[in-house]
């Protein structure tokens, strides 16, 4: 359903990223891994059309993103939850939500504010609340409800185990795979490499704006090379 | 000292002028709170809105109130374009350069009505500016009440708007969070757009209103912003709540300094207030703390 094929982009006159090469399938959760200042982010910008790409095509759904903008990929329901969340601070929790379906699915805004409080029941405690008092665990609950409020065809996860606790981080790969059971195709972008491998059916491992290694999460688990390189075995 | 009476007047005189200070200082505070610029512009374009009101009375016959929703449209439209087509395009991104686009405009603004007008002071001749309303021993201006009426009902629409529409909670996320707000669909530069021309719709009802006690020129708008600045700064950059209060709490300190200080050193106490706000709490009495 989103395929990629020789992406460049970049800042100025840096280019970040160097030919990308990525396929997802519908249903699928796919980790996108690597470490830091690798281009992860930097891919995600581009595919919601906050960045242009200098070179390349995006196809989603059969139609062509490259040259989309940010209105567009969310009106074609390619939904990115952003690293560090980027919630509304000064807004209450359901503010929030509603603005996730400021440009898509406005007419089932009901339907989905309580779909997504029964999938967060915390958020559900604190409707009222301003979403900046917060705690992290909850802001990222909220970043997530909000790209659900849009009904994504595609949902991208920029590192949203960053800044938990390891018992936060336990949960949010189990609700990852529970929102993939009811078949939303997720791209996973993590630094968190092992438990991503456990949770994605495949995987790309992304060094200095290019992937390196791609395949089933299975073989990608057991490469020599990628253990060497990250988990130091 | 001056009888109670006298007193009670300044105050209520300072309420009723407050409330059109509050109004102006409404589309100053809105614009920095969601753009993060001062918009040098805004007095000239609170100016050239005034102009429109004396041309419609004097050459149209167009009643001023009458005027406020026409004139509103007209601005807004205008401010949309201004910030969609000038301000955003020329500043590319970068704040210094916005700064410096305003004032161009300002100037050019200034400049043009000079030309068109000529310097001299106008007004409108209407029987109506002098119409009082006799409570007790108060005597209170007619078109002042409906200015103060007014400046609170376009407030409370202000408030509701951004507290209840889309396009308001839009704004208010687009204040605090731009990259997020892109990544839900919000049109960035749609809404800074909106939001200037917000801006400068209230500064047409602004017009419409002051014009039936006030005067004109091609220079009068910046004394006026030098008033809304000050209550910007009291009450809190881009709270709402606080341009209303600081509004009405400065058009009584100007009241009040006026009838003890004399007509003349009436805005010393703005200024002096200006002053204390910046030393003791210089986020304004509404202001989030940094």
């Amino acid at each position: 359903m989103l395929e990629i094929k020789g992406l460049r982009a970049g800042y100025g006159g840096v280019e970040v990223l160097r030919g990308i090469d990525l396929s997802i399938k519908s249903g699928e959760i796919v980790a996108v891994l690597g470490s830091n200042g690798v281009g992860k982010t930097t891919l995600n910008k581009v595919l919601s059309g906050v960045l242009p790409a200098s070179a390349g095509e995006i196809v989603f759904e059969g139609r062509s993103l490259t040259r989309a903008s940010a209105v567009d990929a969310v009106e074609a329901g390619l939904i990115h939850v952003p690293e560090g969340r980027k919630i509304f601070p000064n807004m209450s929790v359901r503010e929030n939500l509603e603005l996730g379906s400021y440009r898509r699915a406005s007419k089932n805004r009901a339907s989905n504010l309580e779909r997504v409080f029964n999938i967060f029941p915390r958020l559900r405690e604190r409707t009222d609340q301003a979403a900046g008092t917060l705690s992290g665990g909850e802001q990222q609950m909220l970043a997530i409800g909000r790209g659900m409020m849009a009904e994504p065809r595609l949902l991208i996860l920029d590192e949203p185990s960053l800044g938990l606790s390891p018992l936060l981080v336990e949960e949010m790969f189990t609700l990852i795979q529970s929102l993939n059971a009811e078949g939303l195709p997720i791209m996973l972008v993590e630094q968190n490499v092992v438990q991503s491998l456990e949770t994605a059916s495949r995987a790309y491992i992304v060094e200095n704006g290019a992937v390196t290694l791609s395949g089933p999460a299975e073989t990608i688990r057991n490469d020599p090379e990628l253990k060497r390189a990250y988990l130091g075995l | 000292m001056y009888s109670l009476d006298i007193t009670l007047e300044a105050v209520l005189n300072g309420l009723l002028t407050g409330a059109v200070y509050a109004l102006i200082a409404l589309g100053l505070t809105l614009v920095y709170g969601v753009l993060h610029i001062i918009n040098f512009a805004h007095g000239a374009l609170l100016t050239t809105a005034m102009f429109a009101v004396w041309v419609a009375y004097t050459f149209l016959g167009i009643d001023n109130y009458v005027l406020i929703p026409f004139l509103a449209v007209i601005f807004y439209a205008l401010g949309y374009a201004l910030q969609r087509f000038v301000i955003g395009p020329a500043s590319h991104g970068d704040d210094g350069n916005i700064l410096l686009v305003t004032l161009g405009i300002s100037i050019v603004l200034e400049n043009a009505l000079l030309a068109i007008f000529r310097s001299d002071t106008r007004s409108l001749t209407s029987d109506f500016s002098f119409e009082v309303l006799e409570v007790g021993p108060l005597l209170i201006s007619k078109p002042r009440l409906i200015g103060f009426a007014a400046a609170l009902v376009v407030t409370l629409l202000l408030w509701l708007v951004l507290a209840r529409t889309d396009t308001g909670k839009a704004i208010r996320a687009v204040a605090k969070e731009k990259l997020g707000a892109s990544l839900v669909g919000i049109d960035v530069r749609h809404i800074y757009a909106v939001t200037f021309g917000i801006g400068c719709a209230t500064l047409a009802v602004a017009a419409c209103l002051l014009m039936p006690t006030f005067y004109v020129n091609p220079r009068v708008g910046g004394a006026f912003v030098l008033v809304a600045f000050t209550v910007v700064v009291l009450g809190g950059m881009g709270s709402i709540p606080g341009a209303l209060a600081g509004g009405l709490f400065i058009g009584v300190v100007e009241s009040l300094s006026g009838l003890y200080l004399g007509e003349s050193l009436g805005q010393i106490g703005i200024f002096l207030i200006f002053i204390l706000v910046l030393l003791f709490r210089p986020t304004g009495l509404f202001g989030a703390r940094a």
